[in-house]
């Protein structure tokens, strides 16, 4: 027995609940008041296995590197040479996602256009068609077929330098999307031949065809109306990444565009971003197992995104048989979307800089993801697009930089056996060996 | 008229050559195509005043976003046939699977027989004209356009509906989410007369013998009460 009174006892500081933390129980205080889900854009921000889990071996005795700044590694990516007449060559390998018009302002698309022009690389529609800010200023546009077939046409299918069939999207395999009325500007209404100010839903799945026989047939008839003149992708979210990739494979696809949870979305509820799907670090090397026992890979190309941030993440997604990589969010983040000078404007939307996500409400102080007139004014897409260049020179110095690290001459040459990994989710998922030992969980003993 | 056969020529070649007179002046307008036997991706993306008779049965996207052409299908049409028409108009003598005409934006469907699910799936603009019956689910988040509906209709009509009008002559199994009755007022009856003179119906039928369905237009912006709705 203690010897102090019972007011001296020293106390047990307060606990707070790991399973009901702060956040849970705010969010089932927002519940509770609201009776409806929370809504908004991004992708999953749950910590999840990464590229940041993976680490390059670089040179040795038995590699020898490549000088930097003297010896050549190359960075051109062929895309759609299957079964297209004329295929996509990208200088660098590293493209913009499908963002649609609608979500974002006409600027913004002028500037991802401006910016993956002057970078070499291509630029891809969304819901709600092609604008001509994005067609002008694109020299390769890639135009998504999507299930709401909003603004569809065959003449902008015949502008497109690539047609991308959705399927899916990481952050919400089997769900559709909302633009919320706030966002139906005249302009928007009228290319998606809806009413004004009324939220305008993206359907889940095609309305035309059902499961990979029929998906066949609307490639078929795509290429068809296109001549064969164009490259045909498949997209994916990350759910069943061999299987999906293997029947985009035999529908004919020239190249499957595959999107993890962290892939981001205009609008989706919370709970179905990080609940739904899986990271893009397990998904590569089930896509490219699928293509290799097809003995495709490399001949249709497979492009993968959800978190692509650095140079580093760009060659470790190579490095695992990918062709090329999309960015979406990192391209809103490089043109100005969640700049810290604006945080008093966030401040003003209760929320801060690099945690604004309510994309789907329009007030978006960058002018990126609106429709409002005034605020999308404040959006410069010239500077943007330098911006946006300047980003993507930088990803592909440090994908280069680290390529001839490992001795490599084109950035392709990367490969599984240049990386370890630091932990054994991430060795398991990516299939190489845990850091320091021979052992890839699940297929090699320890 | 010009003869094309799918069995010798193929259907690449015959699609390019359609394509081919786009944008060209060409007395070469009247076209008839042979031995479709069931071809997927017949006549799509045509882009020019042609007249095409397809003699026999289609498969899938038959006329898939026809711009200007007349396209007849002496025989029944598989499922999409005139997805996403721009313009123009396609006439199937038989029947047309699922999703007949889906997301059509412009010119004129007509069906002389029935029509299965999903007819008129997200139309946005199109005038389908079905002489018989059309399956379940038919214009589901149809957008805008007009569907006439000689026959019956199936289960859940115009579920999800915006702005397209429909008109159904005989009964109406179950109507879909936000879709009910409307009065029939006389500019409808104006277009139905319309819209059956332009797709030989006119014989078939009068306006007055049909009722107007439309959007509640409660699902519009969405109600957390409405949610027992989907």
């Amino acid at each position: 027995m203690s010897d102090l009174p019972a007011s001296k006892f020293p106390h047990t500081p307060p606990r707070q609940s790991w399973t009901f933390s702060q956040a849970v129980n705010a969010e089932i205080r927002r519940a509770a008041e609201t009776g409806i889900y929370d809504i908004r854009g991004a992708g999953a921000k749950r910590r999840l296995p990464h590229f940041d889990d993976l680490l390059f071996l670089g040179a040795s005795i038995s590699r020898y590197p490549l000088e930097g700044y003297r010896e050549k590694c190359e960075t051109k990516v062929v895309l759609g040479g299957r079964f297209a007449k004329h295929p996509i060559t990208l200088d660098i390998p590293i493209t913009i996602a499908g963002m649609s018009f609608g979500s974002l302002s006409g600027p913004a698309k002028e500037g991802l256009g401006r910016g993956a022009s002057l970078a070499g690389t291509s630029t891809t529609t969304g819901d709600g068609g092609m604008t001509e800010e994005e067609r002008g200023h694109s020299t390769k546009l890639v135009y998504q077929y999507l299930p709401s077939r909003y603004g569809m046409n065959p003449d902008d299918l015949r502008r497109a330098d690539a047609i991308e069939l959705v399927v899916g999207q990481g952050a919400k395999p089997g769900g559709g999307g909302m633009l919320l009325g706030q966002k139906i500007s005249d302009r928007v209404a009228a290319m998606r031949s809806l009413p004004k100010g009324i939220d305008q839903r993206s359907a889940c799945r095609h309305p035309d065809w059902t499961g990979p026989d029929d998906m066949e047939i609307k490639i078929l008839e795509i290429r068809e109306i296109t001549d064969w003149e164009k490259p045909i992708y498949v997209k994916i979210g990350g759910a069943r990444p061999y299987y999906d990739t293997a029947l985009a494979v035999k529908a004919g696809a020239d190249v499957v565009v595959l999107d993890g949870m962290q892939g981001g979305t205009a609008a989706t509820q919370e709970v179905f971003i990080e609940n739904v799907g899986q990271p893009i670090l397990a998904c590569i090397p089930q896509a490219v197992k699928a293509l290799q026992d097809l003995g495709m890979h490399r001949t249709v190309q497979l492009i993968v995104s959800g978190g692509i941030r650095t140079g580093a993440d760009v060659a470790k997604a190579l490095a695992l048989g990918a062709d090329a990589v999309s960015i979406g969010t990192a391209a809103l983040v490089a043109m100005g979307d969640n700049d810290p000078a604006l945080e008093a404007e966030y401040n003003k939307l209760g929320t801060t800089a690099g945690a604004y996500d309510d994309w789907h409400e329009g007030q978006d102080p960058a002018g990126i993801t609106t429709q409002d007139p005034e605020l999308a004014a404040r959006f410069d897409p010239i500077n943007a697009g330098r911006r946006l260049r300047n980003y993507l020179k930088v990803l592909t110095l440090e994908a280069q930089t680290i390529a001839r690290a490992c001795g490599k001459s084109h950035v392709h040459n990367l490969e599984p056996e240049d990386l370890v990994a630091l932990t054994v989710e991430a060795a398991a998922m990516a299939g190489v060996p845990l850091a320091g030992t021979n052992w890839i969980p699940g297929k090699t003993g320890f | 008229m010009q003869t094309f056969d799918i069995a010798s020529q193929g259907l690449r070649a015959l699609n390019s050559t359609l394509h081919a007179l786009k944008d060209r002046p060409t007395n070469q307008t009247e076209w008839e195509i042979l031995n479709p036997k069931g071809a997927h991706a017949i006549a799509v993306g045509v882009d020019a005043p042609l007249d095409i008779t397809v003699r026999g049965s289609t498969g899938y996207y038959c006329g898939g976003m026809n711009k200007q052409a007349t396209i007849r299908v002496q025989g029944s049409a598989g499922p999409g046939v005139a997805e996403n028409m721009m313009s123009g108009s396609v006439i199937i003598d038989g029947d047309a699977s699922q999703y007949a005409g889906a997301t059509g934006r412009g010119g004129l469907l007509v069906i002389k027989g029935n029509a299965s699910s999903r007819c008129g799936i997200s139309m946005k603009g199109i005038d389908i004209v079905v002489h018989g019956n059309i399956g379940h689910m038919s214009a589901f988040m149809a957008q805008t356009g007009n569907l006439v509906v000689l026959g019956s209709a199936g289960d859940a009509l115009g579920d999800s509906l915006y702005e397209a009008r429909l008109f159904v002559r005989g009964s109406v199994k179950s109507l879909g989410a936000d879709c009910i009755e409307k009065p029939m007022r006389p500019e409808h009856l104006d277009l139905l007369a319309d819209l059956l003179a332009r797709s030989e119906a006119s014989e078939k039928a009068r306006p007055e013998e049909f009722r107007r369905y439309g959007s509640a237009r409660k699902l519009y912006n969405f109600n957390i009460d409405n949610a027992s709705a989907y």
